[in-house]
């Protein structure tokens, strides 16, 4: 398979996802079911089989597009397009990548604000205390978005209904989770 | 029999009534779960969203306290844990290095034996055998039963059921003496993780399935997912708004389906902390048994 390695000199974004996740985005021939199947490739700024030609072209100006598109952030992971893929391109992991690597470089875009605070509240919450914590998940969330009034009607009707836990639960060995966020997510964010 | 149980966060808080029908349709047929001792969460989304080694070390670490706990079979009732932990373990055994480096971060060992079932597998090889032995009465309703993403995807890793049209879920409600019906969204995406941060996208994908399973006269959706259950529930009222209708067909959990068939009460199988009411029409639903021979024959078919 043909590769920018040698033409370009320095690295191409696609030569990096090759490396880094083992996906040739090269092996795209445009076929577009990824897009058709995609339940949101009409809320992205580029549908999954555009952003992979992006990819392949290796142009930069390009690439700086991709870290900072939308569709990174509004991909669900549900996984049809792989499943689709008549060349078993796994466009997840690739999405995987890209979201890791725009968050890296502070390129996020601001549109994906509250799908990052969300993310980023429900991890929080893990390394506190080992499980989910939804009231402490959706405070988190809220502080960092000052969406205060979302979903108020929603929890009366929770509690009600035994769905929230007023206290989180908290495992013995949150210790070593919070070794364990030492060692990835943190450890990322340090070195930025 | 003895086997583990990974409830995961979802089924500890706002799925509690997943893990009460799981439980009680375990007991119904003598079978012990043992939970996972001090098991964490798997990470979901989130993690695999933003870092790669977190959402390995997270899953790795439960599959390595299931391997202390000495337990070799796991049930992981939640379809996006279910997937997590399986890609994980398949992620591991393909690449030393990169199990060692795991390893290394959660500081345990772990060596990757333990049977991952989701909860079709489980009901399948634990439950659907006696299942007629044990039901008080036929589930005669026309359901549509949705698979979700994640029990199905990625395909090539779980190997579960045929992607694109999945039939395991169909048979066992078929079992139960429902008709499930041939419709178009089986697995489609609910919107899954998005159900804060995009509110409007999930009441447009959610939508969309229950709108496909209305217009083709299902009368009850039959989930296997914490996040679609809640979507699908919770969320109603965001899902009416988009469709413009005023929908009441509620989302079942596929163990509190057998459940019912069993003859197990509402608060056994946490039917009253549905948001859409589970009322399903009244029926004749006697087993008979010859109307169950045929159902059967149908299913095999």
């Amino acid at each position: 398979m043909q590769s920018h390695d040698d033409h370009a000199g320095v690295l191409t974004l696609s030569d990096e996802v090759r490396h880094s996740v083992e996906v040739n985005s090269l092996k795209c021939y445009q076929c577009g079911k990824c897009s058709a199947g995609c339940p949101l490739s009409s809320d992205m700024d580029y549908p999954p089989s555009v952003l992979m030609r992006m990819l392949q072209t290796g142009r930069k100006d390009l690439e700086e597009k991709i870290l900072r598109s939308y569709t990174i952030w509004l991909c669900l992971a549900c996984e049809m397009c792989i499943a689709r893929c008549p060349m078993e391109i796994d466009i997840p992991k690739v999405m995987d990548y890209l979201r890791e690597r725009s968050l890296k470089e502070g390129k996020a875009t601001p549109r994906a604000k509250d799908i990052i605070a969300f993310h980023k509240s429900f991890l929080l919450s893990i390394e506190k205390t080992g499980r989910l914590y939804e009231i402490g998940l959706i405070v988190a969330y809220k502080s960092k978005t000052y969406h205060m009034m979302q979903d108020v009607n929603l929890a009366p009707g929770m509690y009600v209904r035994g769905k929230l836990a007023i206290l989180p639960e908290i495992i013995k060995g949150r210790k070593n989770l919070g070794e364990i966020f030492r060692k990835t997510l943190k450890k990322k964010e340090e070195s930025k | 029999m003895k086997i583990g149980f990974y409830p995961g966060c979802s089924l500890k808080g706002g799925s509690r009534e997943y893990a009460e029908s799981v439980l009680a349709v375990a007991k119904a047929f003598e079978i012990e779960l043992k939970e996972i001792s001090d098991w964490n969460c798997c990470g979901a989304t989130a993690a695999h969203n933003l870092n790669k080694d977190l959402s390995l070390s997270l899953p790795t670490r439960i599959l390595a306290q299931a391997e202390k706990d000495g337990l070799e079979e796991i049930l992981v009732p939640c379809a996006a844990c279910y997937s997590r932990l399986t890609v994980t373990q398949h992620e591991l055994a393909k690449d030393e290095e990169l199990r060692n480096r795991i390893c290394g971060i959660i500081n345990m060992e772990y060596k990757g034996t333990a049977k991952i079932l989701n909860i079709i597998q489980f009901i399948e090889k634990y439950v659907l055998e006696n299942i007629r032995f044990k039901m008080h009465h036929n589930l005669d309703y026309k359901v549509a039963c949705y698979y979700g993403c994640l029990l199905v995807r990625p395909h090539d890793i779980l190997k579960f059921d045929r992607v694109e049209d999945p039939q395991s879920m169909d048979k066992i409600m078929r079992e139960l003496g429902a008709t499930p019906i041939d419709w178009a969204f089986k697995t489609e995406c609910c919107g899954a993780g998005m159900s804060v941060s995009r509110t409007d996208l999930v009441a447009k994908l959610s939508g969309n399935i229950i709108e496909d399973a209305l217009d083709r006269g299902a009368e009850a959706i039959i989930v296997a997912c914490p996040m679609c259950q809640s979507n699908l529930d919770m969320r109603r009222p965001d899902i009416d708004k988009y469709l413009n209708r005023k929908t009441k067909i509620p989302a079942i959990y596929i163990t509190q389906a057998i459940g019912m068939a069993l003859g197990l009460g509402e608060t056994d199988l946490g039917l009253q902390r549905h948001f859409v009411p589970v009322a399903l029409p009244e029926k004749d639903h006697s087993l008979d048994s010859n109307n169950t021979v045929s159902q059967i024959q149908e299913g095999e078919k």
